[in-house]
C-alpha cells in the first residue's frame, strides 16, 4: 500500500461521536461506608436530542449534572464531551470546554440583580471567545429569539420568574454551545410561565440545539424526545 | 493583550456597579496619595521659601563676598580693583556678580537736605539677593548707559520725599555741592519698621555722577574730591554667584587675584555655603511617613471592603466559573478590581493634590511670596499611584485567593 493508495481510498465516516457520553462513569463520596452517588453508568447523547432526565430527590441528579456539566469528576469511568475525554482533564481545560460546549440554565435562574438582561446574557460571550465586535449583536439575538427584546436594559429583579428563566436561557445559548445542560429550569415557576418556558425548549430543539433536562417533573419530562430516570444512582432509559 | 484589556474592561464593569465600595476605597487612598504628593510638594515650597529667604540675606548659593581691609592708617584705595574685578569676571566666566559700596550722599528732601545712606551696586545685585520691589523696578543693564542716573529706594526714602507711589515720575537731587537730578525707579521694602531711608545708585553711575565723596561734584566734572575725614578709606565689597562645587577653588583663586592688586590691604573672601539638609530630610521623611500611614489605612479600608464584596459575590463567580471563567482569570478579575480601584483612587488624589498645591497661599504660610516656585513633584506623584496600585494588588490578593477557593458545585446550589 503506498501512500496514493491511502490518499484514493474513500474517507470513512461512521456515525458521528455523541456530544455527551458516559462510559462507566461513577461517582462515589469518600465516607464510611463511602456514598455512591452514581453507580457506573453508560448513557450517549447524540447532536439533535432532547433528552430528560427524572428523578426524585436524593436520586443523583445533581452529581450527574455536575459530572455532565464538567464541575465534577467521575470517581471511575470516563466522559466524553464531544468527543474529547475529560476525566483527566485539567482545570483549564475543563474550563474551556465549559465555555465553549455547554450552556447552563439552573433553577434560580442565577442572573445577575445588579446587571441589566443585556449584561447578563453577554457574561457568556466573555469566556467562550466570542469576537468583541459581535457579541452585542450575538446577545441581542439571543434575547430576541427568547422573546425579550423589549426587556433588553431592565434589571432581572423587575421581571416575572419566566421572563428571568427565559433571559437564562438567551445567556445559555449566546455563545452557540454543543449542548444546553437545565436544572430543573421550572422548579420555581408557576405553571403558564413553564409552559412558555417548556415551549421555548422545544424551539431551540426544533433549531438543531442539543437539549438535556434534568427534572422531578414527569411532565416536564415528558416533553423531551428520550427519557432517562435516575432513581438510587443508578440510570435507567425509560422506552 | 485583548485578554488583559477584556479583563481591565470587566474589572471596571464591576466597579461601576459595586459605586458605594468604590467610593469607600477612594477615599482611603485617594487621601492617601494626595497626602503623599501634596506633602512632598509642600515640602518642596517649604525648602524653597526657606532657601529665597535665606538667599535674600546672603544671596543666591553660593555667593563668594570679597571684602578688603586697609592694614595702615594711611592707605590708598588699591587703584586697579574695579578693573580687576572686571578682569575676574571675565576670567572665571562669572555671569551674576555685583560690587557693593555703602556710602552716603547728601540729599534734598521737602524739610531740607540731609546725608543719607547710599548703597552703589551692580544691576545683578537684583539676581543674586532676589530683589523684589514693591513698586517700580530694578536696575537694568540699560540704566548703566543712561544719561541720568537711577535710583532704587526703601519705603522710608520715598515716605520721607512726601510721596506714596511712583506714579508721579518722582527725581530727587543728590549732592551737596553740584547735585545731580536722580530718577526714582523702584522701591523696595523696608527690612525692619522705622528703617532709616536708604537709596541704592548704580556702582558705575555712582562714581561717573555722584563721587566717593558723595558730594555730586563728579557732575560739575570740576574741583578736586574732598575726603571726608570721617569717611575712612574703602573698597567695595564684591558679590560673585558662583557654581557649588567650584566655590572653595575660586574664592582661592580670587581672593590671590584681588590680593595682587590690593598691597597694604587684607583681602578675605567668604561663602554662604552653609549646610541645610537637615530640615529638608527631615520634612521629606515626615511627608513619606504621613502618606505611608495614611496608604496603610486606605490599603486596610479596601482589604476589608474586598473581602466582604467577595462574600456576597460568591454565587456570580460560580455562575462564571460555570459559564468557563478559569480560575486564573477569577483570580485576575478579582484583583484587577482592587487594583483598579486603587489607581482611579490614585489619580484623584494627583489631582486633588494638584488642586491643593496650585491653592497655597504662599503668602500666609510661609511668611513671604515664592519666586522660583519649585515644579510640581512629578516623581512623587507617580511613587504615590505605584503605591496605590501596590496597596491595590495587595489588597485584592486575599479576596482573589478566597474567590479561587470557591467551589463551583456550591457556589450555584440553590
Amino acid at each position: 500500500m503506498t501512500v496514493l493508495d491511502l490518499l484514493d481510498a474513500p474517507e470513512q465516516l461512521g456515525p458521528p461521536a455523541p456530544v455527551l457520553e458516559l462510559r462507566g462513569a461513577a461517582r462515589q463520596f469518600p465516607g464510611d461506608p463511602p456514598v455512591h452517588a452514581l453507580h457506573p453508568a453508560d448513557l450517549a447523547v447524540a447532536t439533535g436530542d432532547y433528552l430528560s432526565v427524572v428523578g426524585p430527590s436524593g436520586s443523583g441528579k445533581s452529581t450527574l449534572l455536575n459530572l455532565l456539566g464538567l464541575l465534577d469528576k467521575p470517581t471511575e469511568g470516563e466522559y466524553l464531551l464531544d468527543g474529547i475525554p475529560t476525566a483527566g482533564a485539567g482545570e483549564r481545560e475543563r474550563a474551556a470546554l465549559r465555555a465553549g460546549h455547554i450552556g447552563f440554565v439552573f433553577q434560580a435562574f442565577h442572573l445577575m440583580p445588579h446587571r441589566t438582561v443585556l449584561e447578563n446574557v453577554l457574561l457568556a460571550t466573555l469566556y467562550s471567545g466570542v469576537p468583541r465586535s459581535e457579541r452585542r449583536d450575538r446577545a441581542l439575538a439571543a434575547l430576541d429569539r427568547v422573546g425579550l427584546s423589549h426587556r433588553v436594559d431592565f434589571v432581572p429583579t423587575v421581571l416575572s420568574g419566566g421572563e428571568r428563566q427565559r433571559a437564562a436561557v438567551a445567556r445559555a445559548v449566546v455563545a452557540q454551545p454543543r449542548v444546553l445542560l437545565a436544572d430543573e429550569p421550572t422548579g420555581n415557576l408557576d405553571s403558564e410561565s413553564s409552559a412558555s418556558v417548556l415551549d421555548l425548549f422545544d424551539e431551540l430543539h426544533a433549531g438543531g440545539l442539543t437539549l438535556l433536562v434534568i427534572t422531578h417533573d414527569d411532565e416536564v419530562s415528558a416533553r423531551a424526545q428520550r427519557r432517562v430516570r435516575i432513581a438510587d444512582g443508578y440510570l435507567r432509559e425509560i422506552p | 493583550m485583548t485578554g488583559v484589556v477584556g479583563a481591565i474592561v470587566e474589572a471596571w464593569g464591576e466597579l461601576r456597579i459595586h459605586k458605594l465600595r468604590v467610593l469607600l476605597a477612594l477615599i482611603g487612598v485617594a487621601c492617601a496619595v494626595t497626602a503623599i504628593t501634596g506633602v512632598t510638594a509642600l515640602v518642596s515650597m517649604l525648602n524653597q521659601s526657606f532657601k529665597e529667604q535665606t538667599e535674600r540675606q546672603s544671596g543666591r548659593v553660593v555667593t563668594l563676598n570679597v571684602n578688603a581691609w586697609s592694614m595702615g592708617e594711611n592707605a590708598t584705595p588699591p587703584t586697579g580693583w574695579d578693573a580687576e574685578f572686571d578682569r575676574v569676571l571675565e576670567r572665571y566666566d562669572i555671569t551674576y556678580a555685583s560690587r557693593n559700596e555703602w556710602t552716603q550722599a547728601v540729599v534734598r528732601y521737602p524739610d531740607g537736605t540731609r546725608a543719607t545712606q547710599v548703597q552703589a551696586v551692580d544691576a545683578d545685585l537684583g539676581t543674586i539677593n532676589r530683589i523684589v520691589p514693591v513698586q517700580g523696578r530694578w536696575f537694568t543693564d540699560a540704566d548703566e548707559e543712561a544719561m541720568a542716573p537711577t535710583l532704587v529706594v526703601n519705603e522710608a526714602f520715598l515716605e520721607a520725599q512726601g510721596l506714596s507711589d511712583l506714579s508721579s515720575h518722582p527725581t530727587v537731587q543728590l549732592g551737596d555741592r553740584a547735585p545731580v537730578t536722580a530718577a526714582v525707579v523702584g522701591v523696595l521694602h523696608d527690612d525692619w519698621v522705622d528703617a532709616e531711608p536708604v537709596a541704592y545708585v548704580l556702582y558705575d553711575q555712582f562714581h561717573r555722577w555722584i563721587g566717593p565723596d558723595g558730594s555730586g561734584m563728579q557732575s560739575g566734572g570740576s574741583g578736586p574730591v574732598v575726603p571726608n575725614p570721617m569717611m575712612p578709606p574703602q573698597v567695595p565689597s564684591m558679590y560673585l554667584w558662583v557654581p557649588t562645587e567650584q566655590s572653595t577653588d575660586l574664592g582661592d583663586q580670587i581672593k590671590r587675584d584681588m590680593q595682587a592688586v590690593a598691597p597694604g590691604w587684607e583681602v578675605d573672601v567668604q561663602d554662604n555655603n552653609y549646610n541645610t539638609g537637615g530640615l529638608d530630610r527631615a520634612t521629606k521623611w515626615v511627608g513619606i511617613g504621613v502618606g505611608a500611614f495614611a496608604l496603610l489605612l486606605g490599603g486596610l479600608g479596601l482589604v476589608n471592603i474586598a473581602l466582604v464584596t467577595v462574600r456576597y459575590r460568591i454565587r456570580e463567580i460560580g455562575i462564571r466559573r460555570s459559564f468557563g471563567a478559569t480560575s486564573g482569570r477569577v483570580f485576575f478579575g478579582v484583583m484587577l478590581e482592587s487594583v483598579v480601584a486603587t489607581v482611579v483612587a490614585g489619580l484623584v488624589g494627583v489631582v486633588l493634590a494638584v488642586a491643593i498645591i496650585k491653592n497655597v497661599p504662599v503668602e500666609r504660610m510661609f511668611g513671604s511670596g515664592i519666586q522660583d516656585m519649585p515644579p510640581f513633584p512629578v516623581s512623587a506623584a507617580l511613587v504615590g499611584m505605584a503605591a496605590a496600585v501596590a496597596v491595590g494588588a495587595l489588597a485584592g490578593l486575599i479576596p482573589a485567593i478566597v474567590a479561587v477557593r470557591v467551589k463551583v458545585i456550591d457556589a450555584i446550589r440553590y
